[in-house]
């Protein structure tokens, strides 16, 4: 019998930690499936997050590195500059890549460096325990918004997305989501694109991927999926950017 | 100092401006892509840092430099260094301090140097030049010993070094060792297993397992690579201790003292951390002839930082006094005649 479905090669044969309904695990294999598919397993380096997916390098079989927080696409555009002929990419959640890293990621993308970033936006801090993010929408209670986030003291969710695809430098920005079979199916393709645009030195390519957080919006899995339809999507709208 | 990090093969250079230290990232930004490198100006200390973090984990020699302010910014990266065991050099060029300061000449960072200017239970090498030729050849010797111990090495100079002139030789004196194998580098993992680079221990008893792993070789390296210039310490009264530019005008003064026969001497660290402890030891143990009546004499740059490592290397064998200015006041050769005078009577 033909074997239609697996475990990809590079995605290590060990249980994840995180949470029921979380949507790290289905990012985690998308990224092993596209690595697989390139077969760039033995020239993709991986620099992982602070934040729930800080511990990405236990699942993924193939090189990595840590980074500080926020500073993923300082180290990702060393290691990318010293060994242009790897693939590196970094993963980096809503606080990581859009609150204490800004900085660091607009100056990465603005100078053009030829890397692919996946952006895990769950709209909430999971690691250090639901706190707002730069992404909480309006209303959104969580641990540091006990009432909802307001916009007089907290602000408003920040379109890092589309602040990236208005710069010159920025070769490609796309938002996927997980919330439904098809949207993964999408998201995989907008990760495999990011990878292969970096093969072919277009630059710097984005895929944000709106991704459940149950355990931290206080939801069901089902709950959590559905809210990403109807609340999550209308704020951070899908499709290509740049 | 440039010259000699690109003598030393460092392949990789990250900095954010800052006075007065800005010849080091310019002299870097045409020399370094000569040299087959890279060379980034980064959006800030912080970027920098990580980016020589990067250029480090993916295996080549690589570095960074700035003074007081920038450095503090980039303690986060030296603590991830520390942690990750990844071998990097950071020059800082000493300003006045605290917060702002001034650009003026100091030497107010030893702390921050030879203490974990960052988190964590770690220490990194440090090693302080007292001339241009000098620091020029510390750098590969930076390279080399970070390399060793897997460790970050401070070059700590201070605002006269860099910005004087001074005649220098520039083939390397030093008998540079190339860079060695970096099995865990990041490169790939074609014909091996997956590496990874990191400094997180989240499984109970594993991160005081690598703390003890740490303290291991912060131990070698104290057995090992303590280095200092003794300059008449033998038949000494008094025993000037000071280092980097600072110890260029106590040695003028000691001289000065000597002529006059007066008996001074000098002990010049040139590695703050590892501290030479072994010559105080050497210098105050009970039983030598000498011993009661030495008198170290330590002059800097600072309201008394070094002072403390004197004192703990001592431990109470002999006195211990201090002269110094800071915030851009630098202590002149006759301040050091006239201190050592009225100590010596």
């Amino acid at each position: 019998m033909e074997k239609v479905f697996g475990r990809p090669n590079s995605l290590r044969n060990v249980a994840t930690h995180y949470c029921p309904g979380c949507g790290h695990g289905i990012a985690h294999r998308l990224i092993c499936e596209v690595v697989d598919e390139l077969n760039i397993r033995e020239r993709v380096i991986a620099v992982a997050p602070v934040g729930c997916a800080v511990i990405a390098y236990d699942y993924w079989d193939f090189d990595c590195s840590e980074a500080a927080h926020g500073r993923a696409l300082a180290v990702a555009t060393a290691i990318k500059r010293v060994h242009p002929e790897t693939v590196v990419f970094t993963y980096q959640g809503d606080g990581d890549l859009a609150a204490i890293g800004t900085n660091e990621t607009i100056h990465a993308a603005n100078r053009g460096e030829n890397l692919s970033v996946v952006f895990i936006n769950n709209a909430i801090y999971g690691m250090t325990g639901g706190q707002m993010a730069p992404t909480t929408l309006l209303g959104q209670k969580t641990a540091t918004t006990p009432s909802g986030r307001q916009a007089g003291s907290a602000g408003f969710p920040l379109k890092i997305s589309e602040m990236l695809a208005s710069l010159a430098g920025v070769y490609s920005v796309e938002r996927a989501s997980l919330h439904a079979p098809q949207e993964i199916v999408r998201a995989k393709k907008a990760i495999k694109q990011a990878f292969i645009n970096q093969m072919e030195n277009k630059g710097f390519s984005l895929v944000e991927v709106l991704s459940p957080c149950p355990t931290y919006w206080g939801m069901s899995p089902k709950e959590a999926l559905d809210w990403i339809k109807d609340a999550l999507i209308k704020e951070f709208p899908l499709g290509k950017l740049k | 100092m440039a010259e000699g990090a690109i003598q030393a093969g460092c392949a990789f250079y990250a900095g954010y401006p800052i006075t007065p230290q800005n010849e080091i990232p310019a002299y870097m930004a045409s020399r370094m892509p000569e040299a087959g490198g890279v060379f980034i100006q980064a959006e800030s200390e912080l970027a920098a840092i990580n980016m020589v973090f990067g250029a480090s984990a993916a295996g080549v020699r690589a570095m960074t430099s700035s003074s007081g302010p920038g450095i503090s910014l980039k303690q986060e990266g030296i603590s991830y260094l520390a942690g990750a065991e990844l071998p990097a050099v950071i020059v800082n060029v000493m300003r006045g301090g605290p917060g702002l300061g001034n650009i003026a000449p100091s030497q107010a960072d030893y702390f921050q140097a030879t203490r974990s200017g960052g988190h964590g239970d770690y220490h990194c090498l440090v090693l302080a030049p007292a001339s241009v030729q000098e620091a020029y050849d510390l750098m590969p010797l930076a390279f080399e010993l970070a390399d060793k111990y897997r460790s970050p090495a401070i070059v700590l100079a201070d605002g006269v070094l860099g910005q004087m002139m001074e005649p220098l030789v520039t083939s390397p004196r030093h008998k540079v060792t190339k860079s060695p194998e970096k099995p865990w580098a990041l490169t790939g993992c074609k014909d091996r297993p997956a590496n990874i680079v990191k400094s997180f221990y989240i499984r109970e008893g594993d991160l005081e397992r690598f703390n003890l792993l740490l303290q291991k070789k912060y131990k070698a390296i104290q057995d090992k690579e303590a280095r200092y210039e003794g300059l008449n310490l033998e038949d000494a009264g008094v025993i000037l201790v000071a280092y980097g530019t600072m110890a260029r005008i106590a040695k003028s003064g000691m001289l000065k003292l000597r002529q006059k026969g007066k008996r001074a001497g000098l002990i010049r660290p040139i590695t703050l951390w590892p501290f030479p402890q072994k010559v105080f030891q050497r210098l105050t143990v009970h039983g030598k002839q000498y011993t009661k009546r030495i008198i170290f004499l330590v002059v800097e740059m600072s309201y008394g930082q070094m002072v403390e490592d004197v004192k703990l290397a001592v431990d109470g064998r002999a006195k211990v006094e201090f002269l110094g200015r800071s915030g851009g006041g630098i202590p002149t050769e006759n301040d050091v005649i006239k201190a050592v005078s009225r100590l010596i009577r």
